[in-house]
Protein backbone atom coordinates (compact mmCIF):
# COMPACT_ATOMS: atom_id res chain seq x y z
CA UNK A 1 0.00 0.00 0.00
CA UNK A 2 1.81 3.03 -1.20
CA UNK A 3 0.67 6.00 0.84
CA UNK A 4 -3.07 5.44 0.61
CA UNK A 5 -3.85 8.58 2.53
CA UNK A 6 -2.11 10.71 0.01
CA UNK A 7 -4.18 9.19 -2.76
CA UNK A 8 -7.31 9.89 -0.82
CA UNK A 9 -6.31 13.51 -0.60
CA UNK A 10 -5.64 13.55 -4.29
CA UNK A 11 -9.00 12.12 -4.96
CA UNK A 12 -10.75 14.63 -2.76
CA UNK A 13 -8.88 17.43 -4.42
CA UNK A 14 -9.90 16.13 -7.79
CA UNK A 15 -13.53 16.03 -6.76
CA UNK A 16 -13.26 19.51 -5.36
CA UNK A 17 -11.89 20.76 -8.62
CA UNK A 18 -14.68 18.94 -10.40
CA UNK A 19 -17.41 20.55 -8.30
CA UNK A 20 -15.88 23.98 -8.43
CA UNK A 21 -15.45 23.55 -12.13
CA UNK A 22 -19.13 22.85 -12.48
CA UNK A 23 -19.98 25.99 -10.52
CA UNK A 24 -17.84 28.02 -12.82
CA UNK A 25 -19.31 26.34 -15.83
CA UNK A 26 -22.76 27.58 -14.88
CA UNK A 27 -21.61 31.17 -14.94
CA UNK A 28 -19.05 31.42 -17.70
CA UNK A 29 -19.60 31.96 -21.40
CA UNK A 30 -19.74 29.18 -23.96
CA UNK A 31 -16.09 28.95 -24.78
CA UNK A 32 -14.91 28.95 -21.24
CA UNK A 33 -17.63 26.45 -20.46
CA UNK A 34 -16.19 24.05 -22.95
CA UNK A 35 -12.67 24.53 -21.70
CA UNK A 36 -13.84 24.08 -18.14
CA UNK A 37 -15.68 21.01 -19.26
CA UNK A 38 -12.44 19.67 -20.59
CA UNK A 39 -10.73 20.44 -17.30
CA UNK A 40 -13.51 18.64 -15.54
CA UNK A 41 -12.96 15.74 -17.84
CA UNK A 42 -9.35 15.32 -16.87
CA UNK A 43 -10.22 15.77 -13.23
CA UNK A 44 -12.92 13.23 -13.60
CA UNK A 45 -10.53 10.81 -15.13
CA UNK A 46 -8.23 11.22 -12.15
CA UNK A 47 -11.12 10.69 -9.78
CA UNK A 48 -12.27 7.61 -11.56
CA UNK A 49 -8.89 6.06 -11.50
CA UNK A 50 -8.48 6.88 -7.88
CA UNK A 51 -11.72 5.14 -7.12
CA UNK A 52 -10.99 2.19 -9.29
CA UNK A 53 -7.52 1.76 -7.84
CA UNK A 54 -8.89 1.96 -4.33
CA UNK A 55 -11.43 -0.69 -4.95
CA UNK A 56 -8.98 -2.93 -6.68
CA UNK A 57 -6.25 -2.24 -4.15
CA UNK A 58 -3.77 -1.64 -6.89
CA UNK A 59 -0.78 0.51 -5.97
CA UNK A 60 -0.68 3.02 -8.78
CA UNK A 61 -3.50 4.28 -10.98
CA UNK A 62 -2.58 4.05 -14.60
CA UNK A 63 -3.69 7.28 -16.03
CA UNK A 64 -4.37 6.61 -19.68
CA UNK A 65 -5.27 9.71 -21.65
CA UNK A 66 -7.37 7.79 -24.14
CA UNK A 67 -9.87 7.07 -21.38
CA UNK A 68 -10.79 10.71 -21.46
CA UNK A 69 -13.46 9.90 -23.97
CA UNK A 70 -15.77 8.12 -21.59
CA UNK A 71 -16.27 11.12 -19.34
CA UNK A 72 -17.91 13.16 -21.96
CA UNK A 73 -21.14 13.18 -20.02
CA UNK A 74 -19.80 16.26 -18.34
CA UNK A 75 -20.15 17.84 -21.74
CA UNK A 76 -23.72 16.63 -21.60
CA UNK A 77 -24.29 18.34 -18.26
CA UNK A 78 -22.88 21.47 -19.79
CA UNK A 79 -25.30 21.23 -22.64
CA UNK A 80 -28.25 20.66 -20.36
CA UNK A 81 -27.14 23.60 -18.31
CA UNK A 82 -27.04 25.81 -21.38
CA UNK A 83 -30.43 24.65 -22.58
CA UNK A 84 -31.91 25.15 -19.19
CA UNK A 85 -30.71 28.68 -19.26
CA UNK A 86 -31.86 29.43 -22.79
CA UNK A 87 -35.39 30.74 -22.69
CA UNK A 88 -37.10 27.61 -23.89
CA UNK A 89 -36.86 28.51 -27.57
CA UNK A 90 -36.86 25.19 -29.38
CA UNK A 91 -34.69 26.58 -32.16
CA UNK A 92 -31.94 27.51 -29.77
CA UNK A 93 -31.90 24.07 -28.24
CA UNK A 94 -31.65 22.47 -31.64
CA UNK A 95 -28.67 24.55 -32.65
CA UNK A 96 -26.89 23.84 -29.40
CA UNK A 97 -27.29 20.11 -29.94
CA UNK A 98 -25.83 20.43 -33.39
CA UNK A 99 -22.75 22.16 -32.04
CA UNK A 100 -21.78 19.24 -29.88
CA UNK A 101 -20.26 16.03 -31.18
CA UNK A 102 -22.98 13.42 -31.83
CA UNK A 103 -20.91 10.72 -30.24
CA UNK A 104 -21.44 12.31 -26.85
CA UNK A 105 -25.13 11.67 -26.77
CA UNK A 106 -24.77 8.00 -27.56
CA UNK A 107 -22.38 7.37 -24.76
CA UNK A 108 -23.91 9.66 -22.19
CA UNK A 109 -26.43 7.19 -20.78
CA UNK A 110 -24.00 4.41 -19.96
CA UNK A 111 -21.17 6.62 -18.86
CA UNK A 112 -23.18 8.86 -16.54
CA UNK A 113 -24.33 5.67 -14.90
CA UNK A 114 -20.72 4.58 -14.61
CA UNK A 115 -19.91 7.91 -13.11
CA UNK A 116 -22.54 7.60 -10.43
CA UNK A 117 -21.50 4.05 -9.70
CA UNK A 118 -17.93 5.25 -9.39
CA UNK A 119 -18.90 7.96 -6.95
CA UNK A 120 -20.98 5.46 -5.00
CA UNK A 121 -17.93 3.18 -4.71
CA UNK A 122 -16.02 6.15 -3.46
CA UNK A 123 -18.66 6.78 -0.82
CA UNK A 124 -18.39 3.22 0.41
CA UNK A 125 -14.61 3.51 0.66
CA UNK A 126 -14.65 6.82 2.53
CA UNK A 127 -17.14 5.99 5.28
CA UNK A 128 -14.46 7.13 7.70
CA UNK A 129 -15.83 10.11 9.60
CA UNK A 130 -13.88 12.89 7.90
CA UNK A 131 -15.98 16.04 7.60
CA UNK A 132 -14.22 17.25 4.53
CA UNK A 133 -14.95 14.08 2.67
CA UNK A 134 -18.58 14.07 3.73
CA UNK A 135 -19.01 17.64 2.63
CA UNK A 136 -17.51 16.84 -0.72
CA UNK A 137 -19.76 13.86 -1.04
CA UNK A 138 -22.79 16.00 -0.34
CA UNK A 139 -21.70 18.47 -2.96
CA UNK A 140 -21.19 15.63 -5.32
CA UNK A 141 -24.68 14.32 -4.75
CA UNK A 142 -26.08 17.80 -5.11
CA UNK A 143 -24.33 18.27 -8.41
CA UNK A 144 -25.63 14.97 -9.68
CA UNK A 145 -29.15 15.89 -8.59
CA UNK A 146 -28.96 19.22 -10.34
CA UNK A 147 -27.69 17.48 -13.38
CA UNK A 148 -30.67 15.16 -13.37
CA UNK A 149 -33.05 18.09 -13.00
CA UNK A 150 -31.47 19.88 -15.88
CA UNK A 151 -31.72 16.77 -17.97
CA UNK A 152 -35.42 16.52 -17.11
CA UNK A 153 -35.99 20.13 -18.12
CA UNK A 154 -34.14 19.55 -21.36
CA UNK A 155 -36.25 16.50 -22.18
CA UNK A 156 -39.39 18.48 -21.36
CA UNK A 157 -38.30 21.15 -23.82
CA UNK A 158 -37.73 18.51 -26.45
CA UNK A 159 -41.22 17.15 -25.88
CA UNK A 160 -42.71 20.62 -26.26
CA UNK A 161 -40.81 21.19 -29.48
CA UNK A 162 -42.04 17.86 -30.74
CA UNK A 163 -45.63 18.80 -29.99
CA UNK A 164 -45.23 22.09 -31.80
CA UNK A 165 -43.68 20.32 -34.74
CA UNK A 166 -46.57 17.89 -34.98
CA UNK A 167 -49.07 20.73 -34.86
CA UNK A 168 -47.21 22.53 -37.63
CA UNK A 169 -47.12 19.36 -39.69
CA UNK A 170 -50.85 18.93 -39.29
CA UNK A 171 -51.46 22.50 -40.38
CA UNK A 172 -49.21 21.96 -43.34
CA UNK A 173 -51.05 18.82 -44.30
CA UNK A 174 -54.35 20.62 -44.14
CA UNK A 175 -53.00 23.39 -46.30
CA UNK A 176 -51.70 20.78 -48.72
CA UNK A 177 -55.09 19.11 -48.87
CA UNK A 178 -56.57 22.39 -49.92
CA UNK A 179 -53.80 22.73 -52.44
CA UNK A 180 -54.69 19.28 -53.77
CA UNK A 181 -58.29 20.31 -54.28
CA UNK A 182 -57.10 23.37 -56.09
CA UNK A 183 -54.84 21.14 -58.17
CA UNK A 184 -57.82 18.91 -58.91
CA UNK A 185 -59.76 21.80 -60.38
CA UNK A 186 -56.77 22.79 -62.49
CA UNK A 187 -56.57 19.23 -63.82
CA UNK A 188 -60.19 19.39 -64.87
CA UNK A 189 -59.78 22.64 -66.73
CA UNK A 190 -57.43 21.19 -69.32
CA UNK A 191 -60.13 18.97 -70.78
CA UNK A 192 -62.08 22.00 -71.77
CA UNK A 193 -64.61 22.61 -69.06
CA UNK A 194 -65.41 26.18 -68.28
CA UNK A 195 -62.98 25.49 -65.51
CA UNK A 196 -62.85 28.83 -63.86
CA UNK A 197 -60.18 27.92 -61.39
CA UNK A 198 -62.22 28.37 -58.31
CA UNK A 199 -60.21 30.67 -56.16
CA UNK A 200 -63.54 31.36 -54.52
CA UNK A 201 -63.54 27.74 -53.41
CA UNK A 202 -60.24 28.06 -51.63
CA UNK A 203 -61.40 31.35 -50.16
CA UNK A 204 -64.56 29.58 -49.02
CA UNK A 205 -62.52 26.85 -47.42
CA UNK A 206 -60.12 29.28 -45.76
CA UNK A 207 -63.06 31.27 -44.43
CA UNK A 208 -64.65 28.10 -43.09
CA UNK A 209 -61.45 27.02 -41.36
CA UNK A 210 -61.24 30.33 -39.58
CA UNK A 211 -64.91 30.35 -38.65
CA UNK A 212 -64.72 26.78 -37.46
CA UNK A 213 -61.76 27.61 -35.23
CA UNK A 214 -63.85 30.33 -33.64
CA UNK A 215 -66.82 27.99 -33.45
CA UNK A 216 -64.81 25.50 -31.39
CA UNK A 217 -63.67 28.27 -29.03
CA UNK A 218 -67.23 29.48 -28.52
CA UNK A 219 -68.33 25.88 -28.01
CA UNK A 220 -65.77 25.45 -25.29
CA UNK A 221 -66.89 28.64 -23.58
CA UNK A 222 -70.52 27.54 -23.72
CA UNK A 223 -69.68 24.19 -22.16
CA UNK A 224 -67.95 25.91 -19.26
CA UNK A 225 -70.92 28.24 -18.82
CA UNK A 226 -73.33 25.31 -18.80
CA UNK A 227 -71.27 23.49 -16.23
CA UNK A 228 -71.13 26.51 -13.95
CA UNK A 229 -74.84 27.20 -14.42
CA UNK A 230 -75.84 23.63 -13.59
CA UNK A 231 -73.70 23.58 -10.46
CA UNK A 232 -75.06 26.94 -9.38
CA UNK A 233 -78.67 25.78 -9.85
CA UNK A 234 -79.76 28.89 -11.73
CA UNK A 235 -83.38 29.49 -12.66
CA UNK A 236 -85.04 27.59 -15.47
CA UNK A 237 -85.53 30.73 -17.51
CA UNK A 238 -81.84 31.58 -17.44
CA UNK A 239 -80.95 27.96 -18.17
CA UNK A 240 -83.33 27.98 -21.13
CA UNK A 241 -81.38 30.87 -22.62
CA UNK A 242 -78.17 28.88 -22.37
CA UNK A 243 -79.83 25.82 -23.91
CA UNK A 244 -81.24 27.82 -26.80
CA UNK A 245 -77.87 29.40 -27.57
CA UNK A 246 -76.21 25.99 -27.31
CA UNK A 247 -78.53 24.42 -29.83
CA UNK A 248 -78.36 27.51 -32.01
CA UNK A 249 -74.60 27.15 -32.02
CA UNK A 250 -74.86 23.70 -33.58
CA UNK A 251 -77.30 25.04 -36.16
CA UNK A 252 -74.74 27.70 -36.98
CA UNK A 253 -72.23 24.94 -37.73
CA UNK A 254 -74.65 23.23 -40.10
CA UNK A 255 -75.16 26.54 -41.92
CA UNK A 256 -71.40 26.99 -42.24
CA UNK A 257 -71.03 23.46 -43.54
CA UNK A 258 -73.77 23.95 -46.09
CA UNK A 259 -71.99 26.99 -47.49
CA UNK A 260 -68.59 25.34 -47.75
CA UNK A 261 -70.15 22.15 -49.17
CA UNK A 262 -71.26 24.17 -52.17
CA UNK A 263 -67.66 25.31 -52.62
CA UNK A 264 -66.10 21.90 -52.11
CA UNK A 265 -68.18 18.96 -50.95
CA UNK A 266 -65.15 16.66 -50.78
CA UNK A 267 -63.62 18.98 -48.25
CA UNK A 268 -66.61 18.55 -45.95
CA UNK A 269 -66.86 14.81 -46.45
CA UNK A 270 -63.16 14.22 -45.90
CA UNK A 271 -63.50 15.63 -42.41
CA UNK A 272 -60.06 17.17 -42.77
CA UNK A 273 -61.38 20.18 -40.88
CA UNK A 274 -61.86 18.03 -37.79
CA UNK A 275 -59.38 16.35 -35.50
CA UNK A 276 -58.31 12.80 -36.21
CA UNK A 277 -60.34 11.08 -33.50
CA UNK A 278 -63.48 12.94 -34.58
CA UNK A 279 -62.78 11.89 -38.15
CA UNK A 280 -62.67 8.27 -37.02
CA UNK A 281 -66.37 8.51 -36.21
CA UNK A 282 -67.28 10.54 -39.27
CA UNK A 283 -70.45 9.71 -41.17
CA UNK A 284 -71.23 11.73 -44.28
CA UNK A 285 -69.25 14.72 -43.12
CA UNK A 286 -70.12 14.75 -39.42
CA UNK A 287 -71.20 12.78 -36.39
CA UNK A 288 -73.84 10.06 -36.55
CA UNK A 289 -77.13 11.18 -35.01
CA UNK A 290 -77.64 7.77 -33.40
CA UNK A 291 -74.16 8.10 -31.88
CA UNK A 292 -75.21 11.44 -30.47
CA UNK A 293 -78.16 9.80 -28.73
CA UNK A 294 -75.97 7.05 -27.32
CA UNK A 295 -73.72 9.69 -25.75
CA UNK A 296 -76.57 11.81 -24.44
CA UNK A 297 -79.10 9.40 -23.00
CA UNK A 298 -77.06 7.90 -20.14
CA UNK A 299 -76.42 11.44 -18.89
CA UNK A 300 -80.10 12.28 -18.71
CA UNK A 301 -81.36 10.03 -15.94
CA UNK A 302 -83.91 10.11 -14.59
CA UNK A 303 -86.33 10.18 -17.50
CA UNK A 304 -90.09 9.82 -17.18
CA UNK A 305 -91.77 6.84 -18.80
CA UNK A 306 -93.17 9.06 -21.51
CA UNK A 307 -89.72 10.44 -22.18
CA UNK A 308 -88.18 6.99 -22.33
CA UNK A 309 -90.75 5.97 -24.90
CA UNK A 310 -90.20 9.06 -27.02
CA UNK A 311 -86.42 8.75 -26.87
CA UNK A 312 -86.73 5.12 -27.87
CA UNK A 313 -88.84 6.04 -30.88
CA UNK A 314 -86.43 8.77 -31.80
CA UNK A 315 -83.51 6.34 -31.62
CA UNK A 316 -85.31 3.95 -33.90
CA UNK A 317 -86.38 6.48 -36.51
CA UNK A 318 -82.89 7.99 -36.41
CA UNK A 319 -81.36 4.63 -37.10
CA UNK A 320 -83.76 3.98 -39.96
CA UNK A 321 -83.08 7.35 -41.56
CA UNK A 322 -79.33 6.82 -41.19
CA UNK A 323 -79.54 3.40 -42.80
CA UNK A 324 -81.51 4.81 -45.69
CA UNK A 325 -78.98 7.58 -46.28
CA UNK A 326 -76.06 5.17 -45.92
CA UNK A 327 -77.50 2.89 -48.53
CA UNK A 328 -78.14 5.87 -50.78
CA UNK A 329 -74.48 6.81 -50.42
CA UNK A 330 -73.41 3.30 -51.31
CA UNK A 331 -75.59 3.45 -54.39
CA UNK A 332 -73.97 6.75 -55.31
CA UNK A 333 -70.51 5.24 -54.94
CA UNK A 334 -71.49 2.31 -57.14
CA UNK A 335 -72.93 4.65 -59.74
CA UNK A 336 -69.91 6.93 -59.89
CA UNK A 337 -67.53 3.99 -59.89
CA UNK A 338 -69.24 2.17 -62.72
CA UNK A 339 -69.53 5.41 -64.70
CA UNK A 340 -65.84 6.19 -64.37
CA UNK A 341 -64.84 2.61 -65.13
CA UNK A 342 -67.22 2.29 -68.02
CA UNK A 343 -66.34 2.36 -71.67
CA UNK A 344 -63.34 0.83 -73.41
CA UNK A 345 -60.05 1.41 -71.65
CA UNK A 346 -57.99 1.18 -74.78
CA UNK A 347 -59.39 4.45 -75.95
CA UNK A 348 -57.48 7.53 -74.96
CA UNK A 349 -60.44 9.78 -74.36
CA UNK A 350 -62.23 9.31 -71.07
CA UNK A 351 -64.09 12.57 -71.26
CA UNK A 352 -67.61 11.19 -71.59
CA UNK A 353 -67.18 8.94 -68.55
CA UNK A 354 -65.69 11.65 -66.40
CA UNK A 355 -68.28 14.19 -67.52
CA UNK A 356 -71.13 11.86 -66.61
CA UNK A 357 -69.51 11.05 -63.30
CA UNK A 358 -69.31 14.77 -62.55
CA UNK A 359 -73.07 15.08 -62.90
CA UNK A 360 -73.63 12.19 -60.56
CA UNK A 361 -71.28 13.62 -57.97
CA UNK A 362 -73.53 16.64 -57.65
CA UNK A 363 -75.76 14.39 -55.59
CA UNK A 364 -73.07 14.28 -52.92
CA UNK A 365 -73.92 17.81 -51.88
CA UNK A 366 -77.53 16.73 -51.32
CA UNK A 367 -76.40 13.84 -49.16
CA UNK A 368 -74.22 16.04 -47.00
CA UNK A 369 -77.10 18.45 -46.58
CA UNK A 370 -79.45 15.61 -45.71
CA UNK A 371 -77.06 14.22 -43.15
CA UNK A 372 -76.75 17.63 -41.49
CA UNK A 373 -80.50 18.00 -41.63
CA UNK A 374 -80.79 14.71 -39.78
CA UNK A 375 -78.38 15.93 -37.11
CA UNK A 376 -80.31 19.12 -36.73
CA UNK A 377 -83.62 17.31 -36.46
CA UNK A 378 -82.25 14.95 -33.84
CA UNK A 379 -81.08 17.86 -31.70
CA UNK A 380 -84.39 19.61 -32.14
CA UNK A 381 -86.40 16.55 -31.16
CA UNK A 382 -84.31 15.96 -28.07
CA UNK A 383 -84.79 19.57 -27.09
CA UNK A 384 -88.54 19.04 -27.42
CA UNK A 385 -88.62 15.81 -25.40
CA UNK A 386 -86.39 16.95 -22.54
CA UNK A 387 -86.91 19.42 -19.75
CA UNK A 388 -84.72 22.51 -19.72
CA UNK A 389 -82.46 21.08 -17.07
CA UNK A 390 -82.12 17.79 -18.89
CA UNK A 391 -81.42 19.56 -22.15
CA UNK A 392 -78.69 21.58 -20.45
CA UNK A 393 -77.09 18.42 -19.10
CA UNK A 394 -77.41 16.86 -22.53
CA UNK A 395 -75.68 19.74 -24.24
CA UNK A 396 -72.94 19.67 -21.63
CA UNK A 397 -72.46 15.95 -22.16
CA UNK A 398 -72.33 16.34 -25.93
CA UNK A 399 -69.94 19.25 -25.89
CA UNK A 400 -67.71 17.54 -23.37
CA UNK A 401 -67.68 14.39 -25.52
CA UNK A 402 -66.40 16.25 -28.56
CA UNK A 403 -63.93 18.17 -26.41
CA UNK A 404 -62.52 14.87 -25.14
CA UNK A 405 -62.30 13.47 -28.65
CA UNK A 406 -60.23 16.49 -29.64
CA UNK A 407 -57.99 15.98 -26.63
CA UNK A 408 -57.64 12.33 -27.59
CA UNK A 409 -56.51 13.39 -31.05
CA UNK A 410 -53.80 15.63 -29.63
CA UNK A 411 -52.62 13.02 -27.17
CA UNK A 412 -52.51 10.39 -29.85
CA UNK A 413 -50.49 12.64 -32.12
CA UNK A 414 -47.95 13.27 -29.40
CA UNK A 415 -47.61 9.81 -27.96
CA UNK A 416 -43.98 8.71 -27.51
CA UNK A 417 -42.55 6.84 -30.46
CA UNK A 418 -42.47 3.05 -30.36
CA UNK A 419 -39.11 1.83 -28.99
CA UNK A 420 -37.05 0.47 -31.85
CA UNK A 421 -36.44 -3.24 -31.82
CA UNK A 422 -33.09 -4.36 -30.38
CA UNK B 1 -99.64 18.68 -64.64
CA UNK B 2 -102.72 16.60 -65.22
CA UNK B 3 -100.79 13.40 -65.17
CA UNK B 4 -99.15 14.33 -61.92
CA UNK B 5 -102.45 15.30 -60.34
CA UNK B 6 -104.04 12.09 -61.51
CA UNK B 7 -101.20 10.02 -60.17
CA UNK B 8 -101.10 11.73 -56.83
CA UNK B 9 -104.74 11.04 -56.13
CA UNK B 10 -104.01 7.37 -56.26
CA UNK B 11 -104.54 5.81 -52.91
CA UNK B 12 -101.54 5.00 -50.88
CA UNK B 13 -98.01 6.19 -50.95
CA UNK B 14 -96.83 7.71 -54.20
CA UNK B 15 -93.20 8.49 -54.88
CA UNK B 16 -91.99 10.47 -57.85
CA UNK B 17 -88.41 9.51 -58.53
CA UNK B 18 -85.67 9.33 -61.12
CA UNK B 19 -83.92 6.03 -61.69
CA UNK B 20 -80.54 7.76 -61.51
CA UNK B 21 -81.29 9.63 -58.30
CA UNK B 22 -79.56 8.13 -55.29
CA UNK B 23 -81.42 10.29 -52.80
CA UNK B 24 -84.66 8.87 -54.22
CA UNK B 25 -83.14 5.45 -53.68
CA UNK B 26 -82.56 6.35 -50.03
CA UNK B 27 -86.21 7.30 -49.62
CA UNK B 28 -87.26 4.03 -51.24
CA UNK B 29 -85.09 2.14 -48.75
CA UNK B 30 -86.67 4.05 -45.87
CA UNK B 31 -90.17 3.11 -46.96
CA UNK B 32 -89.05 -0.46 -47.36
CA UNK B 33 -87.78 -0.48 -43.79
CA UNK B 34 -91.10 0.88 -42.63
CA UNK B 35 -92.98 -1.89 -44.39
CA UNK B 36 -94.44 0.27 -47.12
CA UNK B 37 -94.36 -0.32 -50.85
CA UNK B 38 -94.93 3.03 -52.52
CA UNK B 39 -96.12 3.39 -56.07
CA UNK B 40 -93.04 4.64 -57.80
CA UNK B 41 -93.07 6.80 -60.91
CA UNK B 42 -89.67 7.19 -62.50
CA UNK B 43 -90.19 10.41 -64.34
CA UNK B 44 -86.92 10.12 -66.24
CA UNK B 45 -88.35 7.07 -67.90
CA UNK B 46 -91.66 8.71 -68.64
CA UNK B 47 -92.22 10.40 -72.01
CA UNK B 48 -93.92 13.27 -70.23
CA UNK B 49 -91.11 13.46 -67.70
CA UNK B 50 -90.19 17.07 -68.37
CA UNK B 51 -93.75 18.19 -67.85
CA UNK B 52 -94.05 16.21 -64.67
CA UNK B 53 -90.87 17.76 -63.35
CA UNK B 54 -92.21 21.24 -63.92
CA UNK B 55 -95.53 20.32 -62.37
CA UNK B 56 -93.90 18.97 -59.24
CA UNK B 57 -91.87 22.09 -58.82
CA UNK B 58 -94.96 24.20 -59.21
CA UNK B 59 -96.58 22.18 -56.46
CA UNK B 60 -93.91 23.42 -54.11
CA UNK B 61 -91.13 20.86 -54.29
CA UNK B 62 -87.74 22.57 -54.38
CA UNK B 63 -86.24 19.55 -56.10
CA UNK B 64 -88.65 17.70 -58.36
CA UNK B 65 -87.54 14.36 -56.98
CA UNK B 66 -87.97 12.70 -54.64
CA UNK B 67 -91.53 13.84 -54.10
CA UNK B 68 -93.75 11.92 -51.69
CA UNK B 69 -97.52 11.93 -51.60
CA UNK B 70 -99.50 10.04 -48.99
CA UNK B 71 -103.24 9.59 -49.48
CA UNK B 72 -103.26 12.25 -52.16
CA UNK B 73 -101.54 14.89 -50.04
CA UNK B 74 -98.07 16.21 -50.72
CA UNK B 75 -95.71 15.39 -47.87
CA UNK B 76 -92.66 16.87 -49.51
CA UNK B 77 -89.11 15.95 -50.41
CA UNK B 78 -86.40 14.14 -48.42
CA UNK B 79 -86.16 16.92 -45.83
CA UNK B 80 -89.83 16.83 -45.01
CA UNK B 81 -89.99 13.04 -44.94
CA UNK B 82 -87.02 12.85 -42.57
CA UNK B 83 -88.32 15.57 -40.26
CA UNK B 84 -91.71 13.92 -40.17
CA UNK B 85 -90.21 10.57 -39.39
CA UNK B 86 -88.00 11.80 -36.57
CA UNK B 87 -90.90 13.71 -35.14
CA UNK B 88 -92.87 10.49 -35.06
CA UNK B 89 -95.44 11.71 -37.58
CA UNK B 90 -94.59 9.55 -40.55
CA UNK B 91 -95.57 6.14 -39.25
CA UNK B 92 -99.12 7.18 -38.29
CA UNK B 93 -99.59 8.45 -41.84
CA UNK B 94 -98.25 5.23 -43.27
CA UNK B 95 -100.13 2.89 -41.01
CA UNK B 96 -103.06 2.24 -43.37
CA UNK B 97 -100.58 1.28 -46.06
CA UNK B 98 -98.11 -0.75 -44.06
CA UNK B 99 -97.78 -4.40 -44.97
CA UNK B 100 -95.30 -6.43 -42.97
CA UNK B 101 -94.62 -9.88 -44.25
Amino acid sequence: MLQPNLKEEEGIEAIETWNVGEQQELEGDEESKLSIALDINSTCAKVAFFIISKSMNSPTPQFVPSRLGIYEPIHQIGIWGENFKSNGNPNTSTSVIVEVDNKLENESETTSHEMLTASKNYEQEASKPIDKIQRRLAQNREAARKSRLRKKAYVQQLENSRLKLIQLEQELQRARQQGLYMGGVLEGSHIGFSGTVNSEDSVGIAAFEMEYGRWVDVQHRQICELRTALNAHISDIELRILVESGIGHYFELFRMKSTVAKADVFYVISGVWKTSAERFFSWIGGFRPSELLKVLVPQLDPLTEQQILEVCNLKQSCQQAEDALSQGMEKLQETVSSTVAGGPVDEVSYIPQVATAMEKLEALVSFVNQADHLRQETLQQMSRILTTCQAARGLLALGEYFHRLRALSTLWATRPPEPSLP
Amino acid sequence: MDKVMRLTTERGVVLFSKSSCCLCYAVKILFQELGVTPTIHEIDQDPEGREMERALMRLGCKAPVPAVFIGGKLVGSTNEVMSLHLGGGLIPLLRPYQAFC
